[in-house]
């Protein structure tokens, strides 16, 4: 669908003006004013923007919106965005949820909708808890976290969301964390930009329930050396002064110190969002910030048919063949009939 | 029967063609009733199939029948047969309960082989002594033989010859029932336009049959089956199933919105998916979605989005849907979910029939969840009501659920085509440019139907947030004020309820004087019907309503029923709907009579249950 950009909206045509009534020092607060202001970047009118949720403590988010919205049922926004988008593919559709409104009760919903793939912006609010719930592990838990539903540590794996986009056959995936402005705002813009569903992942601290859960990436000293910001085209390089790259090591992926070990710059990988296989990308992925840095920005961007899209055409060029015009038309040109005078 | 010899004239025939699925008997019995429909009469028709998909050929799990009743009067497709067509020795037996004690039998006597015997479990080679059926009552037509000897020459192999026994079997019914040879030759010319070599073995099969019929048997007698005066137009033969996607579709002209489903596969529901399925080519857009939950809420996201929705379903997956449409009570959207009813509990009986899920359709949503339930009444009536269910929905901004069932979803009737003018323009309740500019919020309400306004996104200026959470009144913001609840739950009722306003009186028919209304509701209408005429027709005053508006009743119905001295209700379930009329009838006691068999009622049941109501008291 052809979108209308950047028509003079600033952020705040995009909010109502509410206050918003998450916790003080929630997450939640940056991602909706950045959230606006991808908006006002893209320029797409807020009458012709519509922001779906499932429920939680993200999901409260279309409230603080001056565009269409809807805040559904636990796990059910992909399905309601499915439904609006496919309805009207002109309309810029919006997917709140948090992991355990899109991952758990909604992880069906969540790879359906990746796999059709309809031309949805999937934001996932990731603080690996349940918040409104109070406090219990959610499908991003670390095994053995404790939470009060696992007060001896949980005994389960968690699901990686790029993992489960990717195995969905997923065509956009992005990440961010909730203090990176910027690199969340240009994550929004490239989702929304994207033909088809894209996923953004969010890291989201809950200031409550999970303190801290993500700070062995996001605190200011650790950052520059365990995350890394992908760029389309662009050497994979991170740390302080960018004295690190990524290099292909066998099957796998490697940090390496340029100048160490007999590694160049030349042999830093170049990162290709746009490559079709998503070997390299799923690898990028999954690196957790530990052994290699967590990867942040648009990981993965690749044109495929686009499901409302196609819905459309197909009824557009199926009706215009058949052009039968009414529903009489149809069953007295198509069905078996007699005439009683 | 046959041993007469004169032509007779009858009221109504019921035939029933029994074989293997692969016998082609739905089409041998599809083409027999529409011919007969041409010829003025009525037609009602109920296909009986197993739930196996493949059953081994020539086994009694892998029966399949197919009933049609014709002629003037009809109501229901009969509760036993006149004729029973077998074309194996396994349909014999297992459709022989179907028949009428005196009724005949055409069966194929080439096909009792052996083999055929032994997968039909006879002990002994001679199946007619062995199921004490009377010789002079059956037709013993050797079908494969006569095949053979009509298609001699055209080299026609011998899955040809098998595949065109129906044919056959067809030829010999038209014989016994006056109808001519050539009104079948016409519909199966244009149905094998482009196959020309198949269109002529038919015939020449069809033709030998209706030569056997008439030579062989030309002792016994020919039956001219009486004729209605219909409406004038043009008719088809329509399934529940598929009459229901048309009035949607109908429903969606007359209202300018375009139509949305969203669905997932479920017996007997499924049809109504596939038909929507086809009308891409009139602009529909039916989607198959993960499964029944995401079925609804992709529903309220095109309801949302300014589409006529419609989810369909049975009753597993209405209990899925239960959350979905609990939101879109509260998001006060318009909504169409189409429950095609079948037995239940849990996977229960998925093939067969029941109106079991009344109550689930009333009250099977968490909190104080009102919304509008109406009922079809025929597979005709599956247009109109699901007409109705749109309308609702859309001119009073709510949820609606459309209860079918599977004998309706399933059977089929002649149907007249609606002329243009024949169904009112819908006017959905939007939101006016006026009402906007004067300040509109998104729970502002009509006073009179207390209907929120619909608001479409793409609409400069009406962005709005609907939800899950209670609302204020006033401002439509959200409110967890205890007063405030009290009242949005009024107004949701009140809402439902004045649709009242908006839908037909109940009318009872043959109420001259009598103090006893048999009571239906829903898919029962031809058995009632059937029963009550018969019962009147007997000396037994007896009144009749059948209910298609359930939630709201109709504003008349309970001062109508009060002035009986007896309110029977007769249901497929065990007394849902007279528990329900009890309610709103404290003082009265609601007679019954229930059956809960997985089968439609029979004529008959309902006939002896009324009887037996009123000898008591």
């Amino acid at each position: 669908m052809e979108q209308k950009e950047n028509q003079g909206y600033t952020p705040a045509d995009y909010s109502n003006g509410s206050k918003a009534r998450w916790c003080p020092g929630c997450g939640d607060h940056a991602i909706l004013n950045v959230l606006h202001k991808a908006m006002a970047e893209l320029g797409i009118a807020p009458h012709d923007t519509v922001v779906i949720s499932g429920i939680g403590c993200s999901s409260r988010l279309p409230y603080y919106m001056g565009t269409y919205g809807m805040h559904t049922i636990h796990g059910r926004a992909a399905a309601v965005a499915t439904g609006v988008k496919t309805a009207n593919p002109h309309l810029t559709v919006w997917q709140i949820s948090g992991d355990g409104d899109g991952l758990a009760i909604g992880g069906n919903h969540f790879i359906h909708a990746i796999r059709r793939n309809v031309n949805i912006n999937m934001l996932i609010f990731n603080n690996k808890i349940y918040g409104l719930t109070k406090g219990q592990y959610s499908p991003t838990s670390d095994r053995g976290f404790v939470s009060k539903s696992s007060p001896y540590g949980t005994v389960e794996d968690p699901f990686i969301p790029a993992e489960l986009c990717f195995g969905a056959r997923g065509n956009f995936f992005a990440r961010s964390y909730d203090t990176a402005l910027d690199t969340t705002r240009e994550c929004m813009v490239a989702a929304a930009r994207h033909q088809g569903a894209a996923v953004v992942e969010v890291l989201q601290n809950c200031v409550i329930f999970n303190n801290g859960i993500h700070s062995y990436i996001t605190d200011k000293e650790l950052r520059d050396d365990h995350t890394i910001l992908l760029r389309h085209g662009e050497k994979m390089l991170f740390g302080k002064n960018k004295e690190k790259g990524l290099v292909q090591d066998g099957f796998g992926l490697k940090a390496v110190t340029i100048g160490q070990d007999g590694y160049t710059i030349d042999d830093v990988l170049v990162h290709d969002a746009h490559c079709p296989q998503n070997f390299l990308q799923q690898q990028l992925a999954m690196m957790d910030g530990h052994e290699l840095p967590l990867a942040l920005g648009v990981i993965r961007d690749c044109d495929a048919a686009v499901y409302d899209q196609e819905v459309q055409r197909q009824t557009d060029e199926i009706s215009s063949a058949k052009n039968y015009g009414s529903l009489r038309s149809m069953i007295l040109k198509t069905k078996e009939t007699w005439t009683i005078k | 029967m046959l041993k007469e010899t004169n032509t007779q004239t009858i009221d109504k025939v019921v035939i029933r063609f029994a074989g293997d699925s692969g016998d082609g008997m739905q089409l041998a019995g599809s083409l027999f009733s529409n011919i007969s429909a041409e010829e003025g009469n009525e037609i009602s028709t109920f296909p009986d199939y197993p739930a196996e998909i493949r059953a081994p050929q020539g086994s009694l799990s892998g029966v399949s029948g197919y009933q049609v009743s014709v002629g003037r009067g009809v109501y229901t497709p009969g509760d036993h047969a006149d004729v029973l067509v077998a074309m194996n020795p396994a349909a014999l037996k297992t459709n022989l309960k179907h028949l009428k004690r005196d009724g005949v039998i055409v069966c194929d006597v080439d096909s009792f082989t052996d083999s055929n015997l032994k997968k039909a479990e006879y002990a002994t080679s001679d199946p007619l002594t062995e199921l004490g059926i009377d010789e002079s009552k059956v037709m013993l037509v050797p079908m494969t033989t006569l095949i053979k000897a009509a298609l001699e020459g055209t080299g026609a192999d011998q899955k040809t010859m098998m595949k065109s026994r129906n044919m056959l079997a067809l030829g010999i019914v038209c014989w016994l029932f006056d109808r001519p040879v050539e009104s079948v030759l016409r519909k199966l010319e244009a149905k094998f336009a482009k196959k020309p070599a198949v269109y002529e073995a038919n015939a020449r099969v069809i033709r030998a049959g209706w030569d056997y019929g008439h030579n062989t048997h030309s002792s016994l007698p020919v039956y001219r089956i009486e004729t209605t005066e219909a409406q004038p137009g043009t008719y088809t033969d329509v399934t529940g199933n598929t009459a229901t996607a048309w009035g949607l579709i109908m429903a969606s002209e007359k209202s300018g919105r375009p139509l949305f489903l969203g669905s997932y596969p479920i017996t007997p529901a499924t049809d109504i998916l596939h038909e929507l399925a086809k009308r891409k080519d009139l602009g529909v857009k039916a989607i198959q979605m993960e499964d029944e939950i995401a079925g609804v809420c992709s529903a309220i996201g095109a309801s949302y989005a300014g589409h006529l929705a419609v989810t369909s379903t049975s009753g597993p997956g209405l209990a899925l849907k239960s959350e979905g449409i609990g939101l879109a009570v509260m998001a006060e959207l318009p909504l169409v979910v189409i429950d095609v009813q079948r037995g239940g509990p849990s996977t229960g009986l998925p093939t067969k029939t029941e109106q079991t899920d009344l109550m689930q359709a009333l009250y099977g949503r968490n909190g104080e969840a009102p919304l509008c339930v109406i009922a079809a009444t025929s597979p005709a009536d599956c247009f109109h009501t699901a007409f109705e269910a749109a309308r609702i929905a859309m001119e009073h901004v709510t949820p609606v659920i459309m209860l079918s069932d599977a004998y309706i979803g399933n059977g089929s009737s002649a149907w007249r085509i609606p002329e243009e003018n024949d169904y009112p323009e819908i006017h959905p309740h939007f939101l006016s440019p006026d009402r906007l500019a004067q300040g509109w919020k998104p729970y502002d309400r009509d006073p009179e139907t207390m209907a929120r306004y619909w608001a479409i996104p793409g609409t400069p200026g009406a962005m709005h947030r609907l939800g899950g959470l209670e609302k204020d009144f006033d401002t439509s913001v959200i409110s967890t004020e205890g007063k405030n609840h009290a009242r949005m739950i009024e107004t949701r009722r009140a809402k439902i309820a004045r649709i009242a306003d908006d839908i037909p009186a109940l009318e009872a028919q043959f109420d001259d004087g009598a103090d006893t209304i048999l009571v239906g509701w829903g898919g029962t209408y031809g058995h009632l019907m059937a029963a009550a005429t018969e019962l009147n027709a007997a000396g037994h005053k007896v009144a009749f309503a059948q209910f298609r508006y359930i939630n709201p009743l109709p504003a008349n119905a309970i001062e109508l029923l009060s002035r009986f001295k007896r309110v029977i209700v007769a249901e497929l379930n065990t007394g849902m709907f007279a528990d329900y009329l009890q309610m709103h009838m404290p003082g009265k006691e609601i007679l019954r009579i229930n059956k809960i068999e997985g089968q439609p009622f029979q004529v008959s049941e309902i006939v002896e249950g009324v009887i037996k109501h009123m000898e008591e008291k």
